[in-house]
């Protein structure tokens, strides 16, 4: 399954209304993309929390329903 | 021709402490409360009517390990119609009853307000180094799910046992636009290989294909018959095989696609050869795998994927919709079926274009990302991190708000709908009665209001048609009346029930 995620590399997204389609296509578009991803990747790694492993591994919920 | 459709949404939020030994109960109690403390909600729920053990297919099923229903833990009900409430160990909502999906996704969004807001007030109250912190998922990754329910009306004259079935097929595949995406697999099976990432939250945790439970031995469709309205004309259909979506156009869509596809049902135009062999296992293989690859077998032997058999679905639900002379969503039909056109065609050709709308194609799109940056030297604890951390109900760190994700409501609105019940159902009646009487109300119900006008009975006003009580119904009749006893002498004996105690408290 990792081999399957892998392939499937992020080309980008949208940011208007829902039923547009990206237009973006050709080198400068999918370079443009891939500088939205990387600095979304940026905020990421700064907002994420800073003992983020530690809270992950302590977050432990009782079932609901 | 199809039921008029009422929905509505019921999410537990994930609920954590940070800093201090509070139990989870105890945590989201502090959170109902510092909501109701401020005079923005009414604590008093009325229990009659409550019965999680009724079973759609067989009756009363006492033996069958249910919810037991909890009456010590903060409930309360809001000005807007919506139940605000601790269940179990987590705080939930359920938003009021809606006529329109768009109104849905309103109150959603409303509820993500209240939640976000009672954090703020609770986390002000909190010692220093303490807070609480809450989370629109459904999963802890370790096994344990909490979860976001759906709510439609149904007609009574739908066989259980058809209805099941063929909504069935849709409940495994709707997956492709409504997963949240989850980092890892939960409840392994033998024999089957853990996933990197999947579409769903929910996927790993169903073991039947229908039954009572919602705790444990989770059914992809659930039989809880308890319709809080006339019992002989409507059913209200519960469903438990959904995830908690960050993207309101996910919502949008996973309510929408359910609530024509009930009328598609209602009107017997249901297209039966999509059944699908062993949906069970099926739920967790569409999940597992995000190249939407996998093919499920139905049992008219046809194979095909996830999206394939959704596109026919959506096929057969536009061709009946074209028939039709009324729109069972009020109005949102026609958008429903275009965004849900928009999302397979993306899913067809490439995921990623569909990146604004589908929760799980956003947060792999940042996994992936992640991935890649690190060469995949990526500890599996900070990519779980990640996907925690999309669902953060706080502003600064929500992932999610980071996503350019497509918006439907604006803020503004939302706020409004914090307070202001819908205008097309009985919500109206309720919330307007407690925004107006807050201390003449004793209880509420989603089907009765119970009023205290101080004589030795109390006043129990039933409203068993969930399309009564509207603005166009009640608002002069409220806004002429100065007291409950007016309001009582005016809807008349017949429409009062004198009790003697209130069930509530």
């Amino acid at each position: 399954m990792q081999e399957r995620i892998r392939q499937q590399k992020s080309t980008g997204s949208e940011q208007t209304a829902p039923s547009e389609e990206v237009q973006a296509s050709g080198s400068e578009a999918s370079e443009k993309l891939k500088s939205d991803i990387d600095d979304l990747l940026d905020e990421i790694d700064e907002v994420l929390e800073s003992n983020a492993e530690e809270f992950v591994k302590n977050y432990v919920q009782k079932g609901g329903e | 021709m199809p039921t008029p459709k009422i929905c509505g949404i019921e999410t537990e939020y994930g609920i954590f402490v940070r800093g201090a030994d509070l139990t989870p109960m105890m945590a989201s109690s502090l959170i109902v409360n510092a909501y109701s403390d401020e005079g923005l909600a009414l604590r008093a729920w009325d229990f009659t009517g409550e019965q999680p053990d009724f079973d759609a297919r067989v009756g009363w099923r006492p033996e069958a390990d249910y919810p037991e229903v909890e009456v010590l833990m903060a409930n309360t009900v809001l000005t807007n119609g919506a139940r605000y409430y601790v269940d179990h160990a987590h705080p939930e909502i359920s938003t009021p009853e809606c006529r329109s999906v768009s109104d849905v996704v309103l109150y959603d969004r409303a509820g993500e307000e209240i939640l976000r807001s009672s954090m703020e007030r609770a986390n002000a109250r909190l010692p220093e180094g303490v807070e609480i912190v809450l989370h629109k998922n459904n999963s802890d990754g370790k096994g344990n799910s909490y979860g976001c329910h759906e709510n439609y009306l149904v007609s009574r004259d739908v066989p259980f046992g058809r209805l099941a079935a063929q909504l069935t097929s849709h409940f495994v595949t709707r997956q492709v636009y409504t997963g949240a995406g989850k980092v890892g697999t939960e409840c392994s099976r033998d024999g089957e290989a853990d996933v990197l990432f999947q579409l769903s939250q929910r996927a790993d945790f169903f073991e039947e294909e229908v039954g009572l439970e919602t705790t444990v031995r989770r059914p992809i469709i659930n039989t809880r018959d308890e319709p809080h309205c006339d019992p002989e004309r409507w059913r209200r259909l519960h469903v438990i095989a959904g995830d908690a979506n960050m993207s309101e156009n996910a919502t949008f869509l996973k309510v929408g696609t359910t609530a024509l596809i009930l009328g598609l049902i209602e009107d017997n135009k249901f297209p039966d050869h999509l059944r699908i062999v062993d949906p069970v296992t099926e739920i967790r293989h569409v999940s597992h795998d995000p190249s939407l690859q996998h093919v499920v077998t139905c049992e008219s032997g046809k194979q095909i994927t996830a999206v394939d058999l959704q596109i026919e679905l959506f096929n057969s639900t536009q061709k009946w919709f074209n028939t039709l002379d009324m729109d069972p969503t009020n109005g949102d039909g026609a958008e429903i079926l275009s965004l849900w056109e928009t999302v397979l065609n993306a899913l067809t050709s490439q995921p990623e274009k569909a990146a604004h709308i589908i929760d799980w194609v956003a947060k792999k799109r940042v996994i992936d990302g992640m991935m890649a940056r690190h060469s995949e030297n990526i500890p599996l604890e900070r990519l779980r991190a990640i996907d925690l951390q999309y669902h953060d109900m706080n502003r600064e760190r929500c992932l999610a708000y980071r996503m350019s994700l497509a918006t439907r409501v604006t803020h503004d609105d939302a706020r409004r709908a914090m307070t202001e019940p819908p205008a097309d159902t009985r919500a109206f009646f309720r919330g307007e009665c407690i925004r107006k009487w807050p201390h003449d109300v004793s209880s509420a119900n989603w089907d009765s209001m119970v009023f205290d006008i101080g004589g030795p009975l109390l006043q129990r006003v039933p409203m068993m048609d969930p399309f009564k009580g509207t603005q166009s119904h009640v608002a002069a009749l409220l806004n002429s009346c100065e007291s409950v006893t007016a309001l009582l002498d005016a809807l008349g004996h017949d429409a009062v029930e004198p009790v003697a105690d209130d069930p509530g408290w």
